[in-house]
């Protein structure tokens, strides 16, 4: 046992730890059988080993297609999973298997925020009820000045203070993921998740709200795990990023070269496959890669490299070597038998 | 399907777009107006739209939601309960006036003439029924043929939008194709009559991107071979840049930019599309601030007077007089160049753009 | 999906023990006299002894449960007064006041209650089905509004005074009164015409309201926007792809409603005097006729359970996704 520190809010720590470090985590969901045929129960590997380091104020980006598992990776920080391997540690203190009144400390720390603006806020509450909840959940001021400090949130993240007894139908899109933001904010947290906050957003509103995020982050210094889709939204946010594939993490490094010099070759065909519309205005590549057909299912996942059966590099090896997950590129890890840069740039270059 | 061997990496390269000749144009949408009343108000969701297209081009329609694009587009489909809708304007398709068509013949035009691809590939196919029984329902309603002609029409459609072993997977159920294949399925059923006009309403929103990719390659090579006219509608100003020839972009029901894909995304001259390529974060170089467009889209129960825009317009202080908010400008060439039109008072557009708007674009 | 039907009619089997055990518990522990029902008035001790032996009352309940158990699935012997009657196999003992076998008793009242059930669903069905579809194209119109009106209005008549109002004002149709169908098709028919009538049109105001609710949202969804851009008739469009979405839950509705129709038939046979089972049961309930009530739930609990494995089945017929898993 390492010795620990207890802080004053509870929340122990090992000193010199990391801020939060997941280690070969997993989450398999048990599914029964469906269909009649269907015998016994099934395990979705929807996290199968994912390892990720955040330090304080950083931002961490996740990228990957529809049920890589991100999602699941982002309840899993927050543990409103509990995971099925592998350990999450808080400041060196593993929280994956904590007990609800072990993790209330921790739970104001890490806060998440919600990718639909719509169902993520209890449509009977005020938004001074919303904010306020989380005040007092985790006790943060006095009840005399919980009406201000709602405000004051209010305020931070660009509603007017005096809207604190609107309902969430009252407000537009942007403006509820806003209320999320707030709500988030109120227990002055060191890590948000953000679970995909902007896709919902129309791009003039999604701006206006990655500017808000990106101000927070600025001022509070605090960390994010950032989870999107749109390779261009995670560019602009993260300093570091990781692309997910089915469960895993498959490579990962620092913005510049992830962008310029992917090494896996399944970022070198996400990359390849946005949709850019630098196309027009610069120097469109000369070739782009295509995959061919879709993500298998994460039931039943591919032996050895799990991108295998849509990998034009697959070699016998791919197939019953599971590729670790190692340095290729200063601070840039590639989880790829045959990892390697592009040998021509896979994005326009703008004139 | 995936026991197949993928060797070389599977590239494709973009073909570059051609400039407009003067083509007669297969779609012409002149001065559309679509209103809804409702309890709380009339609905003007779509307000004096004009555009046109030729055959073996792509239109371009972008705008953020509720701008109107799916609205005008349903019109153009004679999609609309003309006990909803208040339809007014002109649509003509390969010289026909759909506006006012008879239900008779509209049924004959949608499906033949023109179709349409929608958003949602999971809940835009019949769950009950079978891939093949709805792609043959389409088939056999403007052609007298039996059921075994249809179906290999079916099957013969469903190989040409690179569904592996269509003979088997023909007689499936929606629920069992990925939905990349329910797309590539729906675009099989709209095209199984050789439409000259083909609508796809946002056809990739819902898709990753790597299957995004792989359908947007797919309406283009079948836009080739099929020669169709292709209005594509979209918000993503990326997907415009991949595959359109021409852009629409719209805002609160109207038309306020339009043009060759390259000038458009290259120098807009309308503040609104300033705004947009301002908000969108570039995939190279070092990340830029973003300049978002203050505010949101106006209600269009009320839409604003003057210029749609000029609530979140921070150019209008440049025009004299109260210009933008009492008069609605035209749609017309604002430069030199007659190809492209826009919507705005603002003087010397161009300018404005290349000294004040370039320098700060992400 | 063998295995699957093998496996719901296993559960099934074993819901309708339950029923029957938690039944007998309440019918026969019950502190009710059935040896002095049977006995009558003038009843001698030694008699009343003679018919508690036979109903094997003075055996502690557990053996009294387990001889009617195996009553019903090999049979099992009366003897009272010296007699012995036989009671074959699913023996459900004999009727404390008719002296007949329950079984016979059931057997000829459930072919009327059938008869009615169905031929009223026949009934509510196409009607409720029909008018809830067109009110659902007609969405908002007048002649919407109308339907609904008065699918109000009936619904809000109790439905025994409705039953009532039929029998008393309907004086142009034909007698009531049940012939087996076997006899003459022609007869039964017109004998059970007004009972169907009656359960037909009560049970239509809520199908009509079931289908127009259901089709409203079939019609809403977007499988329907791409059948329209297809080109084929707005018919064809409402009928083939609207209504076969919006009929499965309307489906589902049936399935349970039938199986409370068929054991709560009461009314209608009262008015329309027809000796169905909802009469069999009132009459023994009455009279403490235990066997013949603990016969009623047993079929009642039956029906219940095939009609929810009849819907889950028919399910998998209308909807391939749950068909193919
Ligand atoms: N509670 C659950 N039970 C069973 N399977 C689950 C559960 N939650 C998630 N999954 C499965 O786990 C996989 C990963 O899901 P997850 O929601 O993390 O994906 P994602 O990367 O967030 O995708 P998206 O981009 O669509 O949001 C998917 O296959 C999903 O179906
Ligand atoms: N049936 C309807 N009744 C009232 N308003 C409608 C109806 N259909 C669409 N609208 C409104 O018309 C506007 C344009 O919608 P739409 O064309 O779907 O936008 P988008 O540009 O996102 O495709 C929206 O404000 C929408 O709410
Ligand atoms: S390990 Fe093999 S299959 Fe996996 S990405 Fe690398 S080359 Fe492709
Ligand atoms: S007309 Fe005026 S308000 Fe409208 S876009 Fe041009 S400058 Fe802005
Ligand atoms: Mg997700
Ligand atoms: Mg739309």
């Amino acid at each position: 046992m390492t010795a620990t520190t207890t802080a004053k809010s509870g929340v122990r720590s090992v000193p010199g730890a990391p801020l939060l470090e997941l280690e070969n985590v997993k989450m398999h969901f048990k599914t029964k059988g469906d269909g009649f045929f269907a015998r016994g129960t099934k395990w979705v590997q929807a996290v199968d080993g994912v390892d990720l380091t955040i330090s304080p104020g950083e931002t961490v980006g996740l990228v990957g297609e529809s049920g890589c598992g991100k999602s699941t990776t982002a309840r899993l920080v927050t543990r409103l999973l509990e995971p099925t391997g592998g350990q999450i540690r808080y400041q060196g203190v593993d929280i994956a298997h904590m007990n609800e009144r072990q993790l209330r400390p921790y739970r104001r720390e890490i806060q998440l925020i919600f990718q639909d603006p719509y169902s993520s806020l209890n449509p009977r509450h005020t938004v001074g009820t919303i904010v306020g909840t989380a005040l007092r959940t985790h006790d943060m001021v006095p009840k005399s000045g919980e009406l201000k400090r709602v405000q004051e949130l209010l305020e931070v993240v660009g509603l007017n203070p005096e809207h604190y007894n609107r309902y969430p139908h009252e407000f537009s899109g942007g403006q509820r993921q806003r209320i999320g933001i707030a709500r988030a904010l109120a227990a002055r947290p060191k890590i948000i998740v953000a679970d995909e906050p902007v896709s919902a957003l129309d791009v003039s509103i999604q701006a206006q709200v990655m500017n808000l995020l990106e101000s927070l982050r600025k001022e509070l210094g605090i960390a994010f795990v950032f989870i999107a889709h749109d390779l261009g939204v995670v560019r602009h946010f993260c300093d570091r990023i990781a692309v997910m594939y089915l469960g895993r993490v498959v490579e990962e490094g620092p913005r510049d070269s992830l962008y310029e010099k992917p090494q896996h070759p399944y970022t070198q065909a996400l990359l390849s496959a946005v949709p850019d519309i630098g196309v027009v205005r610069g120097v469109p590549p000369k070739n782009r890669i295509r995959l061919v057909g879709d993500v298998p299912s994460p039931v039943d996942p591919p032996s050895g490299c799990r991108f295998r059966t849509r990998c034009w590099k697959a070699q016998d090896i791919c197939a019953t070597e599971d590729p670790a997950l190692i340095e290729r590129a200063p601070a840039q890890r590639v989880a790829c038998h045959f990892a390697e840069p592009p040998a021509e740039s896979i994005l326009a270059e703008t004139a | 399907m995936s026991d197949q061997s993928i060797q070389a990496p599977h590239t494709v390269s973009r073909v570059p777009r051609t400039p407009a000749a003067n083509e007669e144009a297969y779609l012409e949408v002149s001065d559309l107006q679509v209103q809804f009343p409702t309890a709380d108000g009339l609905v003007r969701a779509v307000q004096g739209l004009s555009y046109s297209v030729p055959l073996r081009r792509t239109l371009a329609i972008v705008g953020e939601s509720g701008s109107g694009k799916s609205v005008s587009s349903m019109a153009v489909m004679g999609l609309h309960d003309r006990r909803v809708a208040r339809i007014a304007g002109s649509i003509k398709v390969g010289g026909r006036e759909i506006v006012n068509m008879s239900d008779k013949e509209l049924e004959g035009y949608r499906g033949g003439d023109a179709a349409m691809i929608f958003q949602d590939p999971q809940s835009s196919l019949h769950p009950y029924f079978t891939i093949g029984d709805q792609i043959m329902e389409s088939y056999r309603a403007h052609n007298n043929v039996s059921k075994r002609k249809a179906k290999d029409r079916a099957i013969d459609m469903l190989g040409r939008v690179g569904i592996p072993n269509p003979r088997r997977r023909v007689d499936q159920y929606p629920h069992e194709f990925s939905g990349g294949m329910r797309q590539r399925a729906m675009i099989a059923m709209a095209l199984v009559n050789d439409p000259k006009l083909l609508i796809a309403d946002e056809p990739t929103t819902a898709l990753d991107v790597t299957v995004q990719a792989q359908i947007l390659d797919l309406i283009s090579d079948l836009q080739r071979d099929f020669g169709s006219a292709v209005v594509f509608i979209t918000h993503d100003l990326g997907v415009v840049a991949e595959i359109a020839d021409d852009i629409l972009v719209m805002y609160a029901g109207t038309a306020i930019e339009h043009g060759p894909v390259n000038k458009i995304l290259g120098e807009p001259l309308h503040p609104y599309a300033w705004g947009l390529l301002e908000s969108i974060p570039a995939l190279t170089g070092e990340p830029q601030p973003l300049h978002p467009i203050p505010g949101s889209p106006p209600s269009l129960l009320a839409v604003p007077t003057g210029c749609p825009f000029h609530p979140r317009c921070e150019f209008k202080d440049r025009v004299g007089g109260d210009l933008c908010t009492t008069l609605k400008p035209d749609l017309i060439p604002r430069t030199g160049d007659l190809g492209r039109t826009s919507r705005c008072h603002l003087k010397e557009p161009d300018k404005v753009f290349e000294t004040e708007v370039l320098p700060r674009l992400p | 999906m063998l295995l699957y039907i093998l496996k719901r009619v296993l559960s099934a089997i074993s819901v309708v023990i339950v029923t029957l055990v938690a039944s007998f518990a309440l019918f026969f522990l019950a502190p009710t006299d059935p040896a002095g029902v049977i006995c009558g008035p003038r009843c001698t001790p030694e008699r009343l002894a003679d018919i508690e032996a036979s109903l094997d009352l003075n055996e502690p309940p557990i053996n009294q449960i387990g001889a009617y158990m195996k009553g019903i699935v090999v049979g099992r012997e009366y003897s009272s007064g010296g007699t012995v009657r036989e009671c074959a196999a699913p023996c459900l003992g004999y009727s404390y006041t008719l002296g007949q076998p329950v079984t016979k008793l059931l057997g000829a009242a459930l072919p009327v209650t059938i008869s009615i059930v169905l031929g009223g669903a026949v009934v509510y069905l196409v009607v409720g089905i029909l008018t809830g579809t067109i009110a659902a194209q007609v969405r908002g119109t007048s002649l919407d509004k109308l339907v609904v009106g008065s699918t109000l209005v009936v619904q809000s008549i109790p439905y025994f005074v409705f039953a009532l109002l039929v029998a008393l004002y309907a004086t142009f149709l034909p007698d009531s009164g049940y012939h087996p169908f076997t006899d003459n098709p022609l007869t039964w028919a017109s004998g059970l015409l007004a009972a169907w009538l009656c359960v037909g049109l009560t049970n239509a105001a809520a199908y009509t309201r079931y289908s127009r609710a259901s089709m409203i949202e079939a019609l809403g969804q977007d499988f329907v926007r791409t059948a329209s851009s297809k080109g084929i008739s707005r018919r064809r469009v409402v009928y083939r792809h609207g209504l076969r979405a919006g009929l499965t839950p309307v489906v589902t509705i049936f399935g349970i409603d039938l199986a409370f129709q068929l054991t709560g038939a009461i009314f209608t046979e009262s008015i329309f005097n027809l000796p169905g089972l909802g009469q069999l049961t009132l009459r023994a309930f009455g009279q403490y006729d235990l066997p013949v009530l603990m016969g009623g739930v047993l079929i009642g609990s039956v029906v219940l359970v095939v009609m929810n494995l009849v819907v889950d089945i028919a399910y998998t017929f209308l909807d391939p996704r749950v068909r193919l898993g």
